[in-house]
């Protein structure tokens, strides 16, 4: 039996590595809060990754629960942060797109289903004030 | 000249073992999941040195959905669950028979469709909620305000054009949206019944 012709090989896995590559987008943090989203029928993809910052809101992870305690809080890039920080943060990332990109800046809130309505009120006060309008409830689709 | 060597070849066997490396470490690093939610746009900021000049709007075009820090839901002036709210919207958001206590009906020109229909125009749904709400009842509620809106445009448009909303082009879903203008309010915070 004549040996298969293997040298190929590595371009199709180079191939489907770069695939993979641009379709994907890296895990932008290591989440310090839990969260399960709320489910909803009605829901719309989000248009543009790259136009979206996101606020995580939940409790505190098992590990970081002795450090933090159990009420809900707001993680923004890799630290809980007070709802006044918000504003710096939207400043910050809607500062870094392009021109064109700005009317398409969205922010998608993150927010677990137990999380009293109080902070998220306060939230989308901040957004507004920093001009943030277009926001997103993330949620899982019904099955 | 020395006699010609014949370079060996580079053993190139590992090269699919280090790239399937890559790539694994690529699926597990990266999340394909596309976010998916429900789109809203907040009102501007109001202005600090203009007077809050409120719109007043008439009685009968507001329907309030309230939700207390127990999560119970009160529609206008009763009481139900967050299954009713739909039904509810899609009745105050129609005004089929020209209800009094319904949104008024007035007639609108219709651009893309070259007629007049009398659509509730000025209507508004408003959902106030505590600062002890649980955010997966508001996020219920706003998702069944769309649903209803989403129903009404589906009838319309299988009405008119014979086919579902989703389906239309764009002249008609623009037609469809000037008949059922989404209106739903994002009410500036208040307390109701004692905060948590």
């Amino acid at each position: 039996m004549p040996e298969m012709n293997t040298s190929s090989l590595p371009d199709l896995i180079f191939s489907i590595l770069f695939f993979f590559m641009m379709v994907t987008t890296m895990r932008e943090v290591t989440l310090m809060v839990k969260f399960e989203k709320p489910v909803g029928t009605q829901l719309e993809k989000l248009a543009r990754k790259s136009c979206t910052s996101f606020v995580y809101i939940g409790q505190p992870t098992d590990n970081l629960r002795g450090q933090f305690g159990s009420s809900h809080r707001i993680q923004l890039n890799d630290k809980f942060a007070e709802p006044a920080e918000i504003y710096d943060y939207v400043m910050e990332d809607r500062g870094g797109l392009a021109e064109n990109d700005k009317p398409f800046y969205t922010v998608s809130l993150k927010v677990d289903h137990h999380t009293p309505m109080g902070i998220i009120t306060d939230v989308k006060q901040i957004l507004r004030k920093a001009y943030a309008l277009k926001i997103v409830y993330s949620a899982n689709k019904q099955q | 000249m020395g006699k010609k060597r014949k370079m060996p070849g580079l053993n190139t066997s590992s090269t699919a073992d280090i790239s399937f490396m890559l790539l694994i470490f690529f699926l597990v690093t990266t999340s394909m999941d596309t976010d998916q939610g429900l789109g809203r746009t907040l009102p501007k900021p109001p202005e600090p040195d203009q007077e809050q000049n409120e719109i007043k709007v008439k009685e009968r075009n507001i329907l309030n959905i309230r939700i207390n820090k127990d999560n119970y839901l009160l529609i206008g002036e009763d009481y139900c669950t967050v299954q009713d709210v739909k039904e509810r919207a899609k009745v105050f958001i129609k005004n089929e028979n020209n209800d009094p206590n319904l949104p008024e009906l007035r007639p609108k020109k219709i651009k893309n469709l070259g007629k007049t229909m009398m659509v509730t125009e000025n209507h508004v749904i408003s959902v106030q909620t505590d600062r002890g709400t649980d955010y997966g009842v508001y996020f219920q509620v706003q998702d069944a305000l769309v649903a209803a809106y989403n129903e009404l445009r589906d009838e319309f448009a299988k009405a008119e054009f014979g086919h579902k909303y989703e389906f239309c082009t764009d002249k008609e879903k623009e037609a469809v949206r000037d008949v059922y203008p989404q209106k739903i309010s994002e009410a500036e915070p208040k307390t109701y019944g004692g905060t948590k």
